[in-house]
């Protein structure tokens, strides 16, 4: 399967199955769909069918350099993988290995935005904070369910955690005290909304979380509509300084800033501009998501704005790169030489097999986003999973399994997508999000045109 | 080559051969919690 596209003034072909990315002139361009079914035809049939606006050497000379990719594997290659990631999710399925976590310290929030999927922090349930005793447990069952895994990752996730930091810190320090003995090496992370992110929150995250995530949504008016204290106040001057005073502590490395766009911001290119101009360097914005009938809700005739806002930022990423002034947009955000092998592309999220979410209660569900649907109780920290049917039916969930991603070709960078945006655009995790998806091809087009301008590696 | 210029890739199929550790990071985990962003993570198996 090929994906070719323009974009920006570059000519971007992509050979799904290999993974590899040419960038090329207008007449191979052009040559690439004469060619992809049968890649031996004649270099006069090619002159013949790409008409008039080309020199008949020229075709012939771009279609030598066609073929030559075809012969060594990087252009109409097939795919090979079916078979392989069969076997790959059976041995998931028979044998699980969980090997990260999102602890829900606290179902409580001191914010009220107005779009969060935890409905206030709750996740339309009650109130609770996590006791040290159940994250113990869901710490041990995490090491005792890892096999051979050493990298475990644990995200202090909410509500909001601050509002119970002493149960994280204490969590932490356990976590840390098993790492030797059981040849464990845990990464934490903390997502917070800010507002209690003083001194020593600050300084113990320094210190012991390996990623920050900072939430904060763009400019003042942005953040400030969807983004209100309990008392209905903005949180936009509360949280800036203490962001940048996070971002700088941490030399602009291993944190994000964290946002989510709406109907309410189509222009969120000025948003995420806006967060580099406030001087943060990492940046990851994205779009809500929400039942349809919700005002912020992004709709259809939003999509086409939407895409434009990715190429006009893509743009300016490169504007700003060239200029000396970092700046890493998480979405664009592609690793081509080091990235995942074929296994994990194909394997998706993790969630219900090596991702589990935890409830302040114990309580276990695939992710965070299917937190109260109760039809997705895993098991709890005692029993470990109990539901294996359910466990199973996550583990099988691959780009193989979901007839849309098939003929797609981003289907080894988004692996399938989100399950749980899945579930709740169609009520089967297998089902498609096409919105989700229409905004994830753009933003993997856009992501590999940055690297060909980065490279320097245009076509002349 | 005049017509065609390629970028550094890690090749799928080879991957097959090395890869499957599991030591990678777990897509949501990082900084996106509503998306699924499997290409941009780095593969922590150093002998891939």
């Amino acid at each position: 399967m090929v994906h070719r596209y323009k974009n920006n003034g570059y000519n971007i072909v992509l050979d799904v199955n290999s993974g590899a990315v040419h960038v090329v002139d207008d007449v191979v361009y052009d040559l690439i769909p004469l060619m992809e079914n049968d890649p031996g035809i004649s270099d006069d049939e090619l002159v013949r069918q790409i008409g008039s606006g080309y020199d008949g050497s020229d075709v012939k000379e771009a279609a030598g350099e066609v073929r030559k990719l075809y012969e060594d594997g990087t252009l109409f290659s097939a795919d090979v993988f079916e078979p392989y990631i069969e076997r790959f999710t059976e041995e998931k399925s028979r044998a699980p290995i969980i090997k990260a976590m999102c602890l829900h310290i606290a179902h409580d929030c001191n914010l009220r935005c107005a779009y969060c999927f935890a409905g206030d922090g709750e996740y339309h349930g009650r109130k609770a904070l996590m006791s040290y005793e159940v994250g113990k447990k869901a710490l041990d069952l995490l090491i005792a369910s890892s096999g051979s895994r050493v990298n475990l990752e644990v995200d202090f996730f909410g509500g909001e955690p601050t509002l119970n930091f002493d149960v994280v810190k204490k969590l932490v320090e356990y976590g840390r005290s098993r790492e030797k003995e059981c040849n464990k090496k845990f990464r934490f992370t903390l997502t917070t909304n800010g507002l209690l992110l003083d001194d020593e929150v600050l300084d113990f995250a320094n210190k012991e979380m390996g990623n920050l995530v900072l939430s904060i949504d763009g400019r003042r008016e942005v953040n400030d509509r969807m983004r209100p204290t309990a008392g209905g106040k903005g949180s936009y001057d509360v949280i800036l300084p203490k962001f940048r005073k996070a971002a700088a502590s941490r030399d602009q490395t291993n944190y994000y800033v964290r946002g989510t766009y709406t109907h309410f911001n189509t222009d969120f290119a000025k948003d995420v501009l806006h967060l580099h101009d406030e001087g943060f360097e990492q940046i990851s914005v994205e779009p809500v998501v929400s039942d349809p009938k919700e005002e912020y809700a992004i709709r259809e005739e939003d999509i086409p704005v939407l895409l434009e806002q990715y190429d006009v930022l893509a743009r300016e990423i490169i504007k700003r790169r060239k200029e000396g002034r970092f700046i890493n947009f998480f979405h664009f955000m592609i690793d081509l030489e080091g990235g995942p092998c074929v296994a994990k592309r194909l394997s998706g999220c993790g969630a219900g097999t090596e991702y589990l979410a935890v409830t302040p209660w114990g309580d276990l569900y695939p992710c965070h986003q299917f937190v109260g649907k109760e039809e997705f109780l895993l098991g709890n920290v005692d029993d470990g999973i109990i539901n294996t049917k359910l466990s199973s039916k996550f583990a099988s969930c691959n780009v193989y399994t979901k007839k849309e991603c098939r003929d797609c070709f981003a289907k080894f960078y988004c692996s399938g997508g989100c399950m749980a945006n899945s579930y709740n655009a169609t009520g089967d995790i297998n089902g498609n999000y096409e919105t989700g998806c229409i905004l994830q091809r753009k933003r993997i087009e856009c992501a590999i045109m940055i690297k060909a301008a980065l490279s320097g590696e245009a076509a002349d | 080559m005049k017509h065609i210029k390629t970028l550094n890739t890690r090749d799928y199929r080879k991957s097959t051969k090395t890869g499957g550790c599991g030591e990678c990071q777990t897509s949501c985990q990082s900084a996106c919690k509503t998306s699924c962003t499997v290409g941009n993570q780095s593969c922590e198996n150093k002998n891939r």
